[in-house]
């Protein structure tokens, strides 16, 4: 849809390789589409003010908010996961679900243009997964995440995890009714990314620097790096792990557990 | 960011909110779009320029009021305007998270024939 990031029109998307008619859509909402309209009408009219006053994503602002009342009313504790390519998003998901053990039952949404490479990756860790592909779209909105909300049978999880499209721009003005946005930089991606990319980093409520076992042979800053990160989101919560050697792993884990137990005292 | 989608949608709320005030025709749209929407203001009017053809706004104008971020410092307890990309507080010079405006992006209002 957006000329800027390369992305074209959107193809189909796909929910664990089914497109729209196959899957079953209890969020998905009832499509209105085109109406004729004449333009014969060419006469020199006074104008008439019309005032509107709406937010121009309202569609998907209207139904991520239907998806945050669903996933409160079965106490799920939802996270977007947003970085971009290559910045260890799955592994460190895949670490996390495995870490996780007993103490909390995961899932997983996870966002791609094309395969089920990552889906495949972290159904080993035996947690549900539903892969969306999107074609040709650069990131998840709060539409594909209700059709694909159903299939990864949300009322026996405590947390669900929203791996989106690895982007760090598009993704960023899209609310998809998460609780909490996480947004991941790698140390092989360098100290100045949060500058370069002030969006997503600035709405960001957790940061995880990831891969920091190859910070040295990255040359990789950590001063300025968390610096920068403070310096565009000061509020966020920051996290430093590598996911192939369990560093800082368990502390992230527990992070989770307890946020969990915040967003549901009953348990 | 997605200027191209995000004008789209913006046509689609004006050519309902017009067909409901019984128009047949746009001449203006006005936009609200704040300095931290992530939205670049050039690629906005040009996909509009590319997509009103066709529409009820094909001969309409874009007015965008843009606006500023402005910013709430905890330490000194006031509101201020960013100046750049980042939220320093001119006082303190302490970066702020708690952006207060600037994340606008809205249909303000509509002209439409009689």
């Amino acid at each position: 849809m957006c000329l800027e990031c390369g992305c074209g029109l959107p193809g189909p998307t796909k929910i664990n390789g089914n497109q729209e008619d196959g899957v079953n859509l209890p969020l998905a909402p009832q499509h209105s589409h085109t109406y004729t309209h004449s333009h014969e009408d060419e006469h020199d009219h006074p104008h008439r003010h019309v005032e509107v006053q709406q937010s121009i994503l309202t569609a998907n602002d209207r139904l991520a908010e239907r998806n945050r009342g669903f996933f409160r009313a079965l106490d799920l504790l939802v996270l977007n996961v947003l970085s971009s390519p290559g910045s260890g998003k799955t592994t460190f998901l895949q670490k996390t679900i495995e870490l996780m053990g007993d103490s909390a039952r995961c899932g997983v949404i996870v966002g791609d243009l094309e395969t089920d490479n990552d889906a495949r990756r972290l159904r080993t860790t035996g947690a549900p997964v539903v892969q969306i592909s999107t074609g040709t779209l650069c990131h998840l909105d709060a539409e594909m995440v209700a059709r694909a909300v159903e299939e990864v049978g949300p009322k026996t999880l405590d947390v669900l995890f929203i791996e989106n499209v690895g982007n760090l721009v598009c993704p960023s003005g899209f609310d998809l009714g998460e609780d909490l946005r996480v947004v991941l930089l790698s140390v092989t991606e360098g100290e100045d990314k949060p500058l370069k990319y002030p969006p997503l980093f600035r709405f960001a409520d957790i940061v995880v620097v990831t891969k920091v076992d190859l910070s040295a042979v990255c040359e990789f800053d950590r001063k300025t790096a968390l610096d920068n990160i403070h310096l565009v989101n000061p509020k966020a919560q920051l996290f430093e792990v590598s996911a192939k050697t369990g560093d800082g792993m368990e502390a992230w884990r527990k992070y989770i557990v307890e946020l969990h137990s915040q967003h549901n005292p009953k348990r | 960011m997605h200027e191209v989608g995000i004008m789209l949608s913006a046509l689609d709320i004006a050519e309902q909110q017009a067909q409901a005030a019984g128009a047949t025709k746009i001449h203006e749209i006005r936009l609200r779009v704040g300095q931290m929407s992530g939205v670049v203001p050039e690629a906005l009017e040009h996909a509009f320029t590319v997509l009103k053809d066709g529409t009820m706004a094909e001969d309409a104008s874009l007015m965008v009021d843009y606006v500023p971020a402005v910013c709430w410092c905890s330490a000194c307890q006031r509101e201020f305007e960013s100046t750049g990309i980042f939220c320093i507080c001119p006082d303190c010079k302490a970066p702020s998270g708690d952006v207060r405006r600037g994340r606008e992006l809205e249909i303000v209002s509509l002209e439409v024939d009689e």
